[in-house]
């Protein structure tokens, strides 16, 4: 057991380290990412013998009451982000494949299916669940998913219904969600066998509202002209208000952050060298070909400053209250960027466009992702005659690297930063 | 059978059927996407339920709008709306039920003008306690909903009459499955699938009469002569709209004697309690059908259903029509296979767009699959 967690922490270690050298360069001094994800995995990996339990839960899910319950939350689209990363993707599905799940499927569900039953991928597989906990908030999909591994792991499932907001959301809904909130406080009594503390889970709610808040903080920094960070680092440093969301480690690193983007405000430092087009990022990012298409974009002077996928771990801020914790979470669980109709997606882009003052729209059609990405059409119309910036759509897969075809994708940024370049020399 | 080649003729070309059958009863058209509409609240306000099944030919203007890798029901759909073949329709009503329709019900009213369009934000989970207070809560808020955009109060006593014609309806299919199940010859898979569909389709008072008369008739009907041999199958998948796949089986040595289809057992089964409040009744209803991948019931309720269907009919097998790009269907897949096999039930996988693959290609499949039956 000892010899296989210590396995364990090697590879996640190698995984870390190998993936994103150039981040965890940057803070000597203080804690890095890197100390932080390995304290997670190790504590999870380890969960069986410090008598901790477990959960499995989407990265849209109320982790708050877990972590008020001591239970070490485990998020498989994070680990489908360091599958894509290690490009590990398409073999993974490739079984996956092989077990009967069509090829059409999401990616992040086909390698973690696959992933569960030979403990393969990069960090040689996650921890078991004692329980699974989906919230439906961001798709269909992970419903699916997480019956599966429900069916498979043989524990407890609990589904967070978030009926989805077309137009408004209704207060029927509003009923049904939050009441499903007190379901959720049994569920967890039940399977972790101790009352639940509401004490505990107002200073996690207050940890989580405070982490949300500097994420937000930490994304504003790129406002600036030039932008101390592109969304590539985004991307990266997103982790850990995914993972570790309602702790202080997410507070004490993103001060931090915040800090250190502020100190290269100060000095003029841009993410790239000579930020001259700044751009905005749409969907999940291309975990395989991160660091190719953000070098990619540099080569043209362009930075991308922001996108709609990290945002969305702030984007609810507006309907959190920590004092009504329980009823507001309910209210902004259902109300996250993707759970709302386009229209009212697309006007979050237009106010992304004008805070971060972008002259381009780069959306990556996600074959992986339908809710995410069916839509993006009109938004692309919408955003083309409310601001008439170019927009880009890239077609790629977020984690399978086989459907990637790097020369036409390159052939399209050349064109597409033509005509920024073009439109803004003017 | 008279009433049989008419609703035949319908089902070849609805939209016809629908302007003419409006411009004579003066009732107005709402158009719906999946077996999870509430329809019988929609029959109640006076308007015509008109079930929506798109085309598969010559999609262009849906491609503005949808990628590639959506599924052909929802582009085809979109297709239809957008090449203004639908202007009949008063208003559309979208009940929730995956992805690609969710955001197709957005695309859709941003897009298409000129009728009312209600979203019927269905519960996912059907098992809990808040999830059934919830289902009824949307049903009375999609009474107002509607009642408000045809313009009349929807009273319990129209709620009870829609009911009652629903329940005749269901009640005649099901002795039609019977019928079928127990004398495959007496029908011929084509005109059981024109019935079926009829039934989106028609107005429903007429529909019913005709249906009894069919049913009647088919009752007395000494069987035809047992093609002996025959292997009696189950369908399992979303949508089916090939009539043409029946005679292939047909002509492969197969019959089709049951099935788990959207189009088929899943839209008709459950009767509605009439002694029961009417909106309890059609919530009651929609908790206990049938359920469709999209929705969460337990963990094994499909398969479980799909072996009690197969062990109810009979059969030999079980074929899966698998739309391509349909994600609830296709993460089932693997783990109900599984349990057929549990039971050596044996099956068959057809992966399926909006057009069938080539006759000849089909026939060749089937008639292997029955071999080993």
């Amino acid at each position: 057991m000892k010899k296989s967690i210590s396995d364990f922490l090697k590879m996640v270690l190698i995984f870390l380290a190998g993936k994103f050298k150039k981040f965890t360069m940057r803070f000597k001094k203080s804690k890095t990412m890197k100390d932080y994800m390995m304290v997670y995995y190790s504590d999870a990996k380890s969960a069986r013998l410090t008598g901790r339990k477990v959960a499995w839960i989407t990265s849209g899910g109320p982790v708050e009451p877990l972590i008020a319950m001591n239970v070490i939350p485990i998020y498989p689209e994070n680990h489908g982000a360091m599958i894509g990363a290690s490009k590990m993707g398409g073999s993974l599905c490739e079984k996956a494949e092989a077990m009967g799940y069509s090829a059409d499927l999401c990616s992040y569900a086909r390698s973690d299916i696959s992933c569960a039953t030979i403990n393969g991928g990069p960090i040689g597989g996650l921890p078991k669940p004692d329980m699974l906990v989906c919230c439906n908030n961001i798709c269909g999909t992970v419903l699916k998913w997480y019956e599966v591994q429900a069916r498979y792991f043989n524990v407890p499932l609990f589904i967070l219904d978030t009926p989805f907001c077309h137009t408004e959301y209704t207060n029927e809904a509003a009923k049904y969600v939050r009441a499903q909130f007190d379901e959720y406080i049994v569920f967890l009594e039940k399977v972790c066998k101790k009352k639940f503390d509401f004490e505990r889970l107002k200073e996690v709610g207050h940890l989580s509202h405070q982490g949300q808040l500097l994420w937000q903080a930490v994304l504003d920094t790129a406002t600036n002209k030039p932008s101390p960070m592109s969304a590539f680092d985004a991307f990266y440093h997103l982790a850990l208000i995914v993972t570790l969301r309602g702790t202080q480690d997410v507070i004490d690193y993103y001060t931090q952050l915040v800090a250190y983007m502020k100190n290269r405000i100060a000095r003029g430092i841009g993410a790239v060298p000579n930020e001259k087009y700044r751009l905005l990022w749409d969907n999940i990012p291309i975990w395989h070909r991160t660091r190719w298409l953000s070098e990619k974009f540099a080569a043209h002077n362009a930075c991308l400053v922001a996108d709609t996928y990290t945002t969305a771990w702030c984007g609810a801020l507006k309907y959190i209250d920590e004092n009504r914790f329980l009823d507001s979470a309910a209210e902004a669980h259902a109300r996250i960027y993707l759970n709302i109709g386009i229209d009212e997606m697309a006007k979050m882009v237009l106010e992304m466009i004008d805070k971060y003052d972008v002259d381009g729209f780069v959306l990556h059609s996600n074959r992986s992702c339908k809710p995410y990405s069916f839509g993006q059409l009109d938004i692309q119309r919408i955003v083309e005659k409310e601001r008439g910036i170019p927009c880009l759509m890239l077609e790629a897969d977020m984690t399978d690297e086989r459907s990637f075809s790097e020369s036409q994708i390159s052939t399209r940024i050349d064109a597409f930063m033509e005509i920024i370049k073009e439109r803004k020399n003017k | 059978m008279k009433k049989l080649t008419e609703l035949k003729k319908v089902v070849s070309n609805p939209y016809a059927y629908v302007r003419k059958y409006k411009k004579q009863s003066g009732k107005k058209v709402v158009g719906y996407f999946c077996s999870y509409a509430p329809e019988e609240l929609i029959w109640a306000a006076g308007a015509l339920p008109l079930r929506m099944f798109g085309t598969s030919e010559n999609i262009h203007l849906a491609d503005t709008h949808l990628q590639s890798y959506c599924c052909s029901l929802v582009r085809g759909i979109l297709e239809e709306a957008l090449a203004n073949r639908l202007d009949f329709l008063d208003g559309v009503v979208f009940p929730h039920t995956c992805d690609s329709f969710q955001r197709l019900s957005d695309i859709w009213r941003l897009n298409i003008t000129g009728q009312f369009h209600i979203d019927v934000v269905l519960p996912v989970k059907l098992d809990t306690p808040s999830a059934k207070r919830y289902l009824y809560d949307v049903l009375e808020k999609f009474r107002k909903d509607l009642g408000d955009a045809l313009g009349v109060k929807i009273t319990d006593k129209m709620l009870a009459k829609s009911i009652k014609t629903y329940n005749k309806i269901r009640r005649l299919i099901a002795t039609l499955y019977e019928l079928r199940s127990k004398n495959p010859q007496i029908l011929s898979g084509a005109d059981f699938h024109a019935i079926i569909k009829a039934a989106m389709i028609m107005d429903r008072d007429y529909f019913l009469e005709a249906l009894s008369e069919i049913v009647g008739q088919l009752k007395k009907a000494k069987p035809a002569k047992a093609t002996g041999g025959a292997k009696r199958l189950v369908i399992s998948g979303s949508v089916c709209s090939h009539p043409d796949i029946y005679d292939i089986i047909e002509n492969s040595g197969g019959v089709v004697v049951g099935d788990d289809l959207c189009t088929g057992y899943r839209y008709f089964e459950g009767i509605m309690d009439e002694k029961k409040p009417p909106l309890k009744a059609i919530t009651k209803r929609y908790l206990d059908r049938i359920i469709c991948p999209a929705k969460h019931f337990q963990l094994k309720e499909r398969g479980e259903n799909l072996i009690r269907t197969v062990k109810k009919s009979k059969a030999d097998g079980v074929v899966f029509l698998l739309l391509k790009f349909c994600d609830p269907h296709a993460f089932d897949y693997p783990y109900i296979k599984e349990m057929l096999e549990a039971k050596k039930i044996p099956c068959l996988l057809l992966d399926m767009e909006a057009e069938l693959p080539p006759v000849g290609q089909l026939q060749t499949r089937f008639e292997t699959f029955v071999q080993i039956l």
